[in-house]
């Protein structure tokens, strides 16, 4: 099990809190919104976090103005990694 | 789409048994009981039908069959049946999950799916009941655009056991088919996609665990039910078994056409069955708005396979573009149409995809900036990866697909000229 920090986009309105403070784990993008750092595909949106990073993020979690942010407990094996759906 | 599709436009014009060039087609499954089988006609085609008695195994003759979710993503249906019972099993109190046949079809190349909801209404209304009992009596929704209602109320009043299922009408956006979409658009009235931190397996409609299926899927699922997995397996191919319905369209000239295939079709025998000759084709759209270009060549249509020789088949969209037509414009306005049908709920689609709108829309009008194409493939890695739903990926995966293949018309546009009329004149 990896803890994921899950941001839900339709909540999400660029407010830069969470790049704040998880510099090495977000970045923003043209428009202010977050995003992950190196990471491709659905670790985009839960992004796979370090043990050192997991405090930030709850403390990110805690203080996002819109609640877009959650944590996510996943085990990432490759079944995982394909969503069923559109 | 207003106009009526042909299915098998060849089919009254062969009469004799298929020999030589079309020793290759695929005898119809899906569509084997004709034009607007009614309940009567149906069970005389396919004999008759114990929802009940079909839904034990079915799981795991869904598993053997190898078939895949002919909506789009090409999921495992058995992997998605069993997840959403796996969810049920776990819940402290058993939760009754829901099963929704998805007949939206806002792809706008895309008309499979309002021909079979047409003519066979019955098999995929099969389909969902079998599977609504192999998931031990799970609610039942028909999802589908307002023009296939007549016929789908139709068919479920004309046949027993149909009393519990729930008709909801699709709208027509290309987004009110993704499957949150789905669930939304049931529970809420708005067909836009919902963020989804636990899976609509564990935790959809209601909060119920929830199982959104295409209804050619569903058509499919009553097949293998009825036939079983061996009999599915004698059309296609082992890593792509069965037979798919695909919307065949091209040039004006040519007729629209629903045609079904075996799977791994090769897509040149495709475009020559739909009546087109692949020599006179420049392109050819595959999987739909979200799918790929390719030149017709020697690709197969499958899910799975190495991509300079497959191409994956999608929602079975085909769409061929003529030897005159500019592939850079004819992009830029798919792209422009899929801008303009963000739902706008996520940050990086509702800014990034006008935004890579507006650079392609610049090429195809013959800007001579040689910074727009590097732009265009920097936004589109930007968005992929982050929205409800992969709107933005799909987007991103059509443009990076027309950078490559007509990646000698961006030159040319870039040089100040177009292959195509209308264009920027040489």
């Amino acid at each position: 099990m990896t803890t994921h920090l899950h941001i839900d986009w339709t909540s999400c309105d660029g407010r830069g809190l969470c790049a704040e403070l998880l510099p090495g784990v977000l970045d923003r993008d043209d428009w202010g919104y977050p995003v992950a750092r190196g990471k491709t595909g659905q670790d985009r949106t839960d992004v796979p976090l370090r043990e050192a990073d997991r405090e930030a993020a709850r403390e990110a979690v805690l203080l996002c103005p819109k609640l877009a942010l959650g944590l996510v407990e996943r085990t990432p094996p490759e079944a995982d990694r394909r969503r069923p759906g559109r | 789409m207003s106009q009526t599709h042909d299915i098998h436009p060849q089919a009254g014009r062969t009469g004799a048994p298929s020999i030589g060039a079309h020793s290759n087609r695929q005898e119809p499954r899906l569509l084997a009981a004709g034009t607007d089988a009614a309940w009567t006609r149906h069970l005389d085609t396919f004999g008759p039908w114990e929802p009940q008695a079909a839904a034990a195994g079915l799981l795991e003759a869904l598993a053997a069959a190898g078939l895949t979710g002919r909506g789009g993503a090409a999921f495992e249906t058995w992997r998605k049946a069993s997840a959403t019972a796996g969810s049920v099993r776990k819940g402290l109190l058993a939760a009754r999950p829901v099963v929704i046949a998805n007949g939206a079809e806002g792809e706008p190349l895309s008309f499979k799916d309002r021909t079979l909801l047409a003519h066979a209404p019955h098999l995929v209304i099969d389909g969902l009941l079998v599977l609504a009992a192999a998931l031990g009596g799970a609610g039942m929704y028909v999802y589908a655009p307002a023009p296939s209602l007549p016929r789908v109320r139709e068919a479920l009043n004309e046949r027993p056991g149909t009393r519990r299922v729930r008709v909801v009408e699709a709208p027509g956006t290309f987004i009110a088919g993704e499957s949150s979409a789905v669930v939304n658009m049931i529970a809420n009235g708005t067909a836009v996609p919902l963020d989804q931190r636990r899976r609509l397996s564990e935790s959809g409609l209601n909060g119920r665990p929830t199982l959104v299926v295409n209804v050619e899927t569903l058509a499919q699922v009553a097949l293998i039910a009825r036939y079983g997995p061996l009999w599915f397996r004698k059309a296609g191919t082992a890593t792509d078994p069965g037979t798919r319905l695909v919307s065949v369209s091209g040039p004006a000239s040519v007729r629209d056409v629903v045609l079904e295939v075996p799977g791994g079709a090769g897509l040149s025998p495709v475009l020559r069955e739909a009546g087109m000759d692949p020599a006179a084709v420049s392109a050819v759209l595959v999987g739909g708005y979200h799918g790929r270009w390719v030149r017709p060549g020697a690709h197969v249509l499958s899910p799975a396979g190495p991509t300079g020789s497959t191409v994956r088949p999608g929602a079975g969209v085909i769409h061929a573009l003529d030897l005159q037509t500019c592939g850079i414009q004819a992009t830029a306005r798919i792209l422009s149409y899929l801008a303009a049908e963000s739902a706008r709920q996520c940050g990086p689609c509702m800014f990034g995809l006008p935004a890579m709108a507006s650079i392609l829309d610049r090429v195809a009008g013959g800007e001579r900036n040689h910074r727009l194409v590097p732009e265009l493939d920097r936004l589109g890695r930007l968005v992929s990866g982050r929205g409800a739903c992969r709107h933005p990926e799909g987007t991103a995966g059509l443009v990076a697909s027309a950078m490559e293949v007509f990646a000698a018309d961006f030159r040319a546009h870039l040089s100040g000229y177009c292959a195509g009329p209308g264009g920027v004149a040489a």
